[in-house]
This record gives C-alpha cells, structure tokens and sequence, in this order.
C-alpha cells in the first residue's frame, strides 16, 4: 500500500509504470484531472486536515484491500493551489481480476469523494467559490 | 481542548483553529456554547445540517461525547477526489 498526500505535481505515467502488481494480472488507475466546469478557472485551492488526512486514506484504502484481495494499492492526493488540467489525484488497484481492480478502484474514487477530509476552493474572474458536495456522491456509497 | 475549523466553517469563524476548555459533555453542546459566544459562531453554527465533523480525527456525530477527547473538527462535507 503507498498513501500519499503531497503538494507536489506528479506523473501519473511515471505512478502507473512504478507501480508493483504483485504479481496480479491486472491493474486499473484513475487519475482526477482539475476542470474548468464554468469556464475562467483560475486557480483551484484544496484545503486538508493534515492530522486526520493519511489516517482517512489509509483506512479507505485498507478496507478496499479486504474486500478485492488487492495485491497492490496506490492512492495519491494534492493539496494547494492547482491549476486547470493539472492532476489532484491519482488511485491504482492491482488484483489477480480486472472485476475487482474496476470495482476496488470504482470504490476507493467514491470514498475519496466524501469521506476524505478534503475542500475545495475555485477562483475565477468572479470571486472565490467553495465546491459544494452533492447528493450523488453521497448516494454512490450505498452501493458499497 | 483543541477545536479546529475548515473550510468555510474557519472562515466565517476567522480563525483556523483555537484551545478551548468546555464543560460540554457532547458535540452537540459544544456547538451550541460556541453560537451563544458571538455572530460569527453563529453564522458558522446556524445550520448544523450543513456540518460534519471529526472527533480525534475520525468522523464522527453531533451526539458524540466528549470525554477524553483532546481535538474537535467542524467542516463542511468533504469534497476529495
């Protein structure tokens, strides 16, 4: 398991192509993206709760290794000031099935979502906006 | 103890966190010493559907107890990812 949370910009071809399956067959990434929904972005500013943060990941991350028999798992998150089209974060699933690395990864994104103690802050010509959470992200955890 | 505040919830309060030594055996009735202080408590409080928060950095409920606990997180919902 490798839990990061980090300020710095990464590579998530250079996260895929250092990531160890285990010898599993197969392996699923994600990596978020920062978008420009309204279009204007300036800047995206992410907000943590340092003390609680890897806590929070990990134990997310070790209850998707439970449930998939992953062999591998690698979740990366930012935080600060980020600009449009730059990676916030990145997840990795390895498992000897590619239904369980989809599903761990499906998993991991939804509790990253809203049980991770991240906020988000956009900025554009018009002021500064907090990004609210919404029902569905609530809702895509009762699936699990 | 510690009482610490994110997001919208500190900046309303202005400030990113402060010690306070309470009486209040829950979360809940720390919330509601903390409205009776001033507006901006009041501002942040006003709507505790709108909150969640963490006690010794794990989520958890306004019913909460408060025995022992050494730090209180408010926030709004998380948005990772």
């Amino acid at each position: 398991m490798d839990i990061r949370v980090q300020q710095e910009r990464f590579d998530a071809g250079a996260e895929l192509n250092g990531f160890d399956p285990n010898g599993a067959g197969a392996v699923v990434t994600f990596t978020g993206l920062v978008r420009d929904v309204a279009g204007g972005l300036e800047q995206m500013l992410i907000e943590h709760y340092p003390a609680m943060t890897e806590k929070a990941l990990r134990e997310i991350a070790a209850e998707a290794e439970a449930r998939w028999q992953l062999s591998n798992v690698l979740v990366i998150h930012r935080f600060g000031s980020l600009q449009p089209d730059e990676p916030i974060m990145m997840v990795a699933t390895a498992s000897r099935h590619r239904d369980a690395a989809f599903e761990a990864a499906t998993f991991l994104m939804d509790y990253l979502k809203s049980r991770a103690p991240f906020w988000k802050k956009e900025t554009t010509a018009a002021g500064e906006n907090w990004v609210e959470s919404t029902v569905k992200d609530e809702e895509a955890l009762k699936r699990w | 103890m510690n009482v610490v505040y994110f997001a919208w919830v500190r900046e309303r309060i202005g400030l990113p966190h402060e010690q306070i030594t309470t009486d209040a055996a829950t979360v809940a009735e720390l919330v509601d010493e903390l409205r009776a202080r001033e507006a901006r408590y009041e501002a942040a409080f006003a709507d505790i559907s709108a909150l969640r928060v963490a006690v010794d950095q794990e989520l958890s409920d306004f019913d909460a107890s408060l025995k022992d606990v050494r730090e209180v997180a408010f926030f709004p919902p998380m948005t990772g990812g």
